[in-house]
């Protein structure tokens, strides 16, 4: 059986799943990516020239072509709002895409990185470093938040799959949350310790202000890397998100799909939380939208996921900044604000069982 | 042939009680020995003698007023909430058929964090004596309302409430709650900030009688309730459709159950401070202790709570730290690593 794009024909419809499960609109897709880029744009355009100093578009326009750094609002656009801006994008990219490859890998419309246990190691490797090593530099701050997430990863993975049932949704979340208790319990009580809980709460809640051209540089490779491996496994997630029986039977190494998977997972997220700390509810919104938008094939699930994913943290990050300007509302309590009435929806619709 | 099919059921059963009281014993022995280490552990130390003297008004009053004063109230205090959440947790996930439900899941724990918070950010100053009693009436107010919001948003007109929209609301719910009260951490001074983390890690704070007294009332009431409602949760767990066939009222049982897991968990996070793993771990425990039962589990569920924050509260005080870290981060340091244990070791 071959997940073909053209999936809207009654061909499609296999006799051992749905046909409505199929379902994969293409043309939705390529809407969503074309309308989205151009979208996104507009976003980052109007970002760049909203904020305390407004600036004209055309000023912008120079600024990010034709930098003079002499004129400071060329300065402003260039050291404070661009990398702040593409920064949202990143993170947006990293924990929509993240949030997808988890939701198709472990069949669980429930599973986040925040969820499984990802943000609370990432954040346990942040409350060590300040409170130990006070002086990191960001790229050690951002290779121990890689650290953190795979120690989560590893723990709520080893615990699933040593048991003899394997890696149910619920037992992997069962984990997850045993997980994540034990190890932002540690972070707490580290940062308590150490005096430095503030401290963390600011870096957190700072979210995409603090982010420079230093940390992009060094974080875009990474993540770059992993969007493309996400892109060239995505046909391997379809199939495991159809259940392990029937990838096996497809011929899918799932061992070999899930590890890689994984990987990926704990690279975008490490990067984003040690960017902007946790932020809720994009991993675990924009794939459900996007399901809902383009069907199940995952090959449109995850570059659309990205798209909207930058889109909901740039628009987001505006917002943020206009709401109470000139003081900055953290760009993670707004997008809760929009996150929990759609959750709430979503759990209200909810037919299925956990 | 019948007959010996029965004899061997009955003697099945008979083993079972065996077995399940031996478990009730063994906990009960180990939860003795734990309150002997426990009086025992602190600066000036009481030998298991002296402490028993001391019990019965045999002792100096130096040690009288160290044990009556000091150790015994915060003690019972971690008994109580160790039994009050581990069987809130217990209810929850009966009710709700779902083994991740426990009180920090319907919100109990934000709801009282944001009261809290709240209170701390409108009257920095009044953090000490005159909140000592105000604080636990916020903070049940709090889990109250954050009770209710949540199961009206699960609530659905013909349906009732299903469990999996009463978990995924409470998450729901508990992540905007949490992000209200990330922009009140950024206003607070460094003080008030180290008071609210300390009070939503689960220090136990409240460390005297009148605590023990204002406590207490709700564990007489409800813990018994739960008991005798043991039935209708066994009958509940058989799911929806074959509970309302063996004449079940569902919909009422569960709004009744479920105030009471509200009232005992928010009486003890009122007491205690968020200590969020003892009602998700502890149940679990206990099911692989003496199985699905509700009568035998409920009794074995309230001793493994009151055994594991009594001990993690133990830990706390015996530490040798220049700060106290609270017993609810010990809680799931301890807890957390035998539930992934006790997890890897589970079939289906």
């Amino acid at each position: 059986m071959k997940l073909s794009e053209s999936s809207d024909s009654p061909a499609q419809s296999n006799h051992n799943q749905s046909p409505t499960q199929f379902h994969s609109r293409p043309w939705a897709a390529s809407l969503i990516l074309t309308v989205g880029l151009g979208l996104l744009a507009f976003g980052i355009a109007l970002s760049l020239s909203f904020g305390a100093a407004s600036i004209r578009l055309e000023e912008v326009w120079n600024a990010v072509f034709h930098f003079k750094p002499e004129l400071q609002n060329h300065q402003i656009i260039w050291e404070i709002r661009l990398p702040r801006i593409l920064g949202g994008v990143l993170i947006g990219i990293c924990f929509a895409v993240a949030g997808a490859i988890m939701q198709g890998m472990t069949r669980n419309p429930l599973a986040d990185s925040g969820l499984l246990g990802l943000n609370s190691g990432a954040s346990l490797a942040m409350a060590i470093c300040f409170a130990l090593f006070p002086g990191s530099s960001f790229l050690q701050l951002m290779l121990y938040s890689f650290v953190g997430a795979a120690l989560a990863v590893v723990m709520v993975y080893g615990t699933s799959s040593i048991s003899k049932s394997g890696l149910t949704p619920v037992r992997l979340v069962l984990a997850g949350a045993a997980v994540t208790a034990l190890l932002s319990a540690l972070g707490d009580a580290i940062s308590l310790y150490f005096d430095v809980g503030q401290d963390l709460a600011f870096w957190y809640a700072g979210g995409l202000s603090g982010i420079k051209w230093v940390q992009l540089g060094i974080v875009l490779p990474w993540v770059v890397a992993a969007f493309i491996g996400a892109l060239m496994l995505s046909r391997s997630i379809t199939l495991l998100s159809l259940g392990d029986e029937i990838a096996l039977s497809l011929g899918q190494r799932t061992g070999v799909v899930k590890v890689v998977g994984m990987i990926l997972v704990l690279i975008l997220a490490g990067a984003a939380v040690s960017l902007v700390g946790s932020i809720g509810f994009v991993g675990l919104i924009i794939p459900h939208i996007t399901r809902k938008l383009v069907g199940v094939d995952y090959r449109w699930i995850i570059p659309c996921s990205a798209i909207m994913g930058a889109l909901l943290i740039v628009f987001a990050d505006l917002a943020a900044r206009m709401i109470n300007a000139p003081e900055e509302t953290p760009v993670g309590v707004l997008i809760a604000l929009i996150g929990v009435p759609f959750f709430l929806y979503l759990a209200r619709k909810e037919r299925r069982a956990l | 042939m019948n007959n010996v099919t029965n004899g061997a059921i009955a003697k099945a059963s008979h083993r079972k009680k065996i077995h399940d009281w031996m478990v009730v014993v063994i906990l009960l022995v180990l939860l003795i020995a734990a309150f002997t280490i426990s009086a025992n552990t602190g600066t000036i130390r009481l030998s298991p003698m002296e402490l028993f003297r001391t019990l019965f008004g045999q002792g100096t009053p130096q040690q009288e007023l160290i044990l009556f004063e000091f150790r015994l109230p915060r003690m019972v205090i971690s008994l109580l909430i160790g039994a009050g959440l581990a069987v809130s947790g217990c209810i929850m996930q009966g009710v709700s058929r779902n083994g991740l439900a426990d009180p920090g899941i319907l919100g109990i724990n934000a709801g009282a964090g944001l009261m809290v918070m709240l209170f701390v950010l409108l009257f920095p100053s009044m953090q000490t004596t005159n909140s000592l009693f105000l604080l636990p009436a916020l903070a049940l107010i709090g889990s109250g309302a954050a009770a209710i919001l949540i199961y009206a948003l699960s609530y659905k007109k013909g349906e009732g409430i299903s469990p999996t929209r009463l978990l995924l609301s409470g998450i729901g719910v508990a992540a905007g709650i949490s992000a209200a009260m990330i922009i009140m951490t950024l206003k607070l001074t460094p003080e008030s900030y180290t008071f609210v983390a300390n009070w939503l890690a689960g220090s136990i704070w409240g460390s005297n009688w009148k605590f023990v007294m204002a406590l207490l009332p709700w564990l007489i009431v409800l813990l018994p309730f739960a008991y005798y409602k043991a039935n209708v949760m066994n009958v509940l767990n058989l799911g929806d459709q074959t509970a309302s066939g063996l004449g079940t009222a569902i919909e009422k049982e569960r709004i009744l159950l479920l105030a009471a897991a509200v009232g005992l968990a928010s009486s003890s996070v009122s007491v205690s401070g968020g200590i969020g793993f003892v009602g998700l771990v502890a149940p679990h425990l206990a099911r692989k202790l003496v199985g699905p039962k509700h009568k035998m589990l409920l009794v074995t569920c309230a001793l493994v709570g009151a055994l594991l924050v009594l001990v993690a509260d133990t830990i706390t005080r015996s530490l040798p730290l220049q700060k106290e870290i609270p017993t609810g981060l010990i809680v799931a340091i301890i807890g957390a690593p035998y539930f992934l244990y006790l997890l890897s070791r589970s079939k289906g």
